[in-house]
């Protein structure tokens, strides 16, 4: 009975403090909620809807019936054509395309006469499991959209698909480069975060505050060691990815290391962020897991992007992993070169500036 | 700046979410003195502090420290002014030696291994050079933090509770100590409870409710509140106490060691109350030196009735 009492006050207590601690309880909250709709709404493994160029050689009927095939299959959207002028190369490297369907010339008089033409599917197999589910149903696709033309007769054309970059449709070679933009982003921000609330926790930043340091001295000297951690565990991975994976490294040097350093910033402001608004270590930690788990889930790293709904592929736009992993697949797989990971830089930039906006103006008003 | 005032602060205000915690305070100390400050837990004296060495900026009011102004220099001040808090700030995951050169490194100090060197050995601190700070004993931290801060030659010294929880031997140590920063002409404004401490003080500025309730040397405190004591010695004092306790005469009452004290500033009033027990029942009536304590416990009562 004693026993029981006991218990009871420290469960009341454990209660207590836990509605008191509103960072806490709101992730207790938070986790399951965040969870739910990710996962419920936002995940897809069957992805459709991949972005899909054309390059149309021929332009009749049967031509046109296949491309109104795919669009109704749903697996492919075609956004637009290949530009005139432009490879085929370029389109999917800049991570434009999934898909692209070439219908070659001639592709019309080539069917009427039987002569079993050939049409092109191009694949940016980089991601297995949202290249697969589209070049699996594409014969398919295409004879059935021929057969109230053409009849039942053997296949009238001949589809090739082409797999880019993964040909063995390796996962590893996928997941490897991707699995650099979360490791950063939980250690980073995690580091950092853990590293400036320790000072103010433990009472250690007033008496740095009290010499003539300045608060930017402060923050550089904080931060910069992490800087050179981030690199050190980018090293780690690329010799793992490059002896244990055989992931290649197609792409420039220089690319992939703005790509890094941006990404290894964007990540150090979003720990110093955090640490402004933290008052413990724990808390710090907290945050970023809460920023962790969008960066798993909506950045493309375990799911197609492409198969995501709008609203996800919106909020997955403002994670900077989703745009850092995007640029490392096609600098490491695709061999792209600074001028086609632009579009995955700027965003990173912006996302930066954002970020470390909003800290500086925190930090000024913790200091106080 | 020989006799330029090493604190000279008018108006102080600071209000933390609406909250005033100081309160339009003034103080002014001459350079080469031991100024107390004394006040209730939660009266603003760390917050008057640290506004005095730049570490926050007041809302209203203004004034010096060493002659540097506050608001607008507070980055010379810091490098002029040593300032200790009141919670261990040094790191526990550093060895002795580590934090200070980490301290002296930060003032910017040429010749940082002779500095730390003649640290270690001024506090005695050389034979822990290399233990972890956080595994010293809290006299022994404190001994390490008054050396951390006074490392850049600071002419004057904020000490924020520096003896707090530290054992009477080690805090005997810690003062004396501080007279010889005083005799070496550093300024020292040290905040404290143990009057045993205050006494030592050359003035003791009293704080509550973030104003300054008196300012004025140990010994002349209690005159110029005006309190009188008078002291009932002898056995069975509670009921003298219960009976004392409701007179008007009586403004406070206090059990002392094995004596009562009862202090006001009607002195014809006490004697009055106090006069019947006289000779009752072994007891004896006797006048008594107002001392600190009860000085500061009436004007805390008081600052109570002028602020609640």
């Amino acid at each position: 009975m004693k026993s029981l009492s006991r218990i009871l006050a420290i469960l009341g207590k454990e209660f207590i403090q836990m509605l008191r601690d509103r960072l806490t309880f709101g992730m207790m909250v938070g986790i399951p909620v965040m969870q739910l709709l990710l996962f419920g709404y936002a995940i897809n493994t069957d992805p459709r809807h991949l972005p899909t160029l054309v390059e149309m050689g021929d332009n009749g009927p049967a031509s046109r019936a296949i491309l109104q095939a795919m669009e109704i299959s749903a697996y492919f959207d075609l956004v637009g054509t290949v530009a005139p002028g432009a490879s085929v190369e370029n389109a999917m490297r800049d991570g434009e395309a999934v898909f692209i369907v070439t219908i070659p010339p001639g592709f019309e008089r080539a069917l009427a006469r039987g002569e079993r033409p050939q049409i092109l599917l191009d694949v940016d197999a980089t991601d297995p499991v949202a290249a697969g589910a589209g070049s699996g149903v594409f014969s398919t696709i295409v004879q059935q959209a021929l057969e109230p033309m053409l009849g039942d007769l053997s296949p009238p054309v001949e589809t090739v698909i082409h797999r880019r970059y993964n040909p063995a449709g390796r996962t590893a070679l996928n997941i490897v480069p991707g699995l650099l933009g979360i490791i950063l982003t939980m250690t980073m921000a995690m580091m950092t975060s853990m590293a400036l609330t320790r000072e103010a926790e433990r009472g250690t930043l007033e008496a740095l505050l009290s010499t003539p340091t300045r608060p930017h001295e402060v923050m550089i000297g904080k931060i910069t060691p992490y800087v050179v951690v981030g690199f050190i565990q980018v090293a780690i991975m690329l010799l793992g990815a490059r002896l244990l994976f055989d992931v290649p490294f197609e792409g420039s040097p220089p690319a992939f290391l703005v790509a890094v350093s941006l990404f290894i910033l964007v990540n150090l402001a979003l720990g110093f962020l955090f640490s402004t608004v933290a008052r413990s270590q724990m808390q710090a930690m907290q945050l970023t897991f809460f920023a962790f788990l969008p960066s798993i889930l909506l950045s493309g790293f375990m799911f197609p992007f492409a198969a995501m709904p709008q609203w996800a592929q919106a909020l997955g736009q403002i994670i900077p992993a989703t745009h850092f992993i995007r640029a490392v697949r096609a600098i490491m797989l695709k061999g792209a070169e600074l001028d086609h990971v632009w579009p995955q830089i700027w965003p990173l930039l912006v996302i930066f500036t954002a970020i470390a906006a909003v800290a500086m103006l925190r930090y000024r008003r913790t200091l106080d | 700046m020989s006799d330029a005032l090493a604190i000279d602060v008018l108006g102080l205000s600071k209000s933390f979410g609406g909250t005033r915690v100081v309160d339009g305070f003034d103080m002014a100390v001459p350079p080469g003195k031991i100024y107390g400050f004394l006040g209730p837990n939660g009266s603003g004296k760390t917050t008057t502090i640290r506004m005095m060495c730049g570490l926050l900026k007041p809302d209203g009011g203004g004034g010096t420290a060493l002659g540097l102004d506050i608001i607008r220099q507070s980055r010379e001040i810091k490098a002029r002014v040593g300032y200790m808090t009141q919670r261990f700030s040094l790191y526990g995951d550093l060895t002795v030696r580590e934090n200070l050169t980490f301290m002296a490194r930060l003032h910017a100090l040429p010749k940082v291994r002779d500095v730390v060197d003649r640290a270690l050995k001024e506090y005695d601190l050389a034979p822990r050079a290399k233990q972890l700070a956080g595994n010293l004993s809290g006299g022994w931290k404190q001994r390490l933090a008054l050396a951390a801060a006074s490392l850049h030659q600071p002419g004057l010294l904020l000490l924020d509770e520096p003896t707090a929880g530290v054992d009477p031997k080690a805090r005997r140590d810690f003062w004396d100590r501080i007279r010889r920063l005083a005799k070496q002409g550093v300024t020292v404004l040290v905040s404290t409870h143990y009057m045993d401490e205050a006494v030592q003080c050359d003035n003791i500025a009293f704080i509550a409710y973030g104003r300054k309730l008196i300012d004025a040397p140990a010994g002349e405190i209690p005159s110029r509140i005006g309190l009188h004591t008078i002291r009932i010695e002898g056995p069975g004092l509670q009921p003298v106490y219960d009976t004392l306790e409701q007179d008007p005469g009586v403004e406070q009452i206090a059990r002392f060691g094995a004596a009562l004290h009862i202090s006001g500033r009607d002195a014809d009033a006490l004697a009055a109350a106090a006069q019947p027990y006289n000779g009752r029942d072994g007891l004896s009536v006797s006048e008594a030196k107002t001392g600190l304590e009860e000085a500061f416990i009436w004007l805390m009562s008081g600052a109570e009735d002028n602020f609640q």
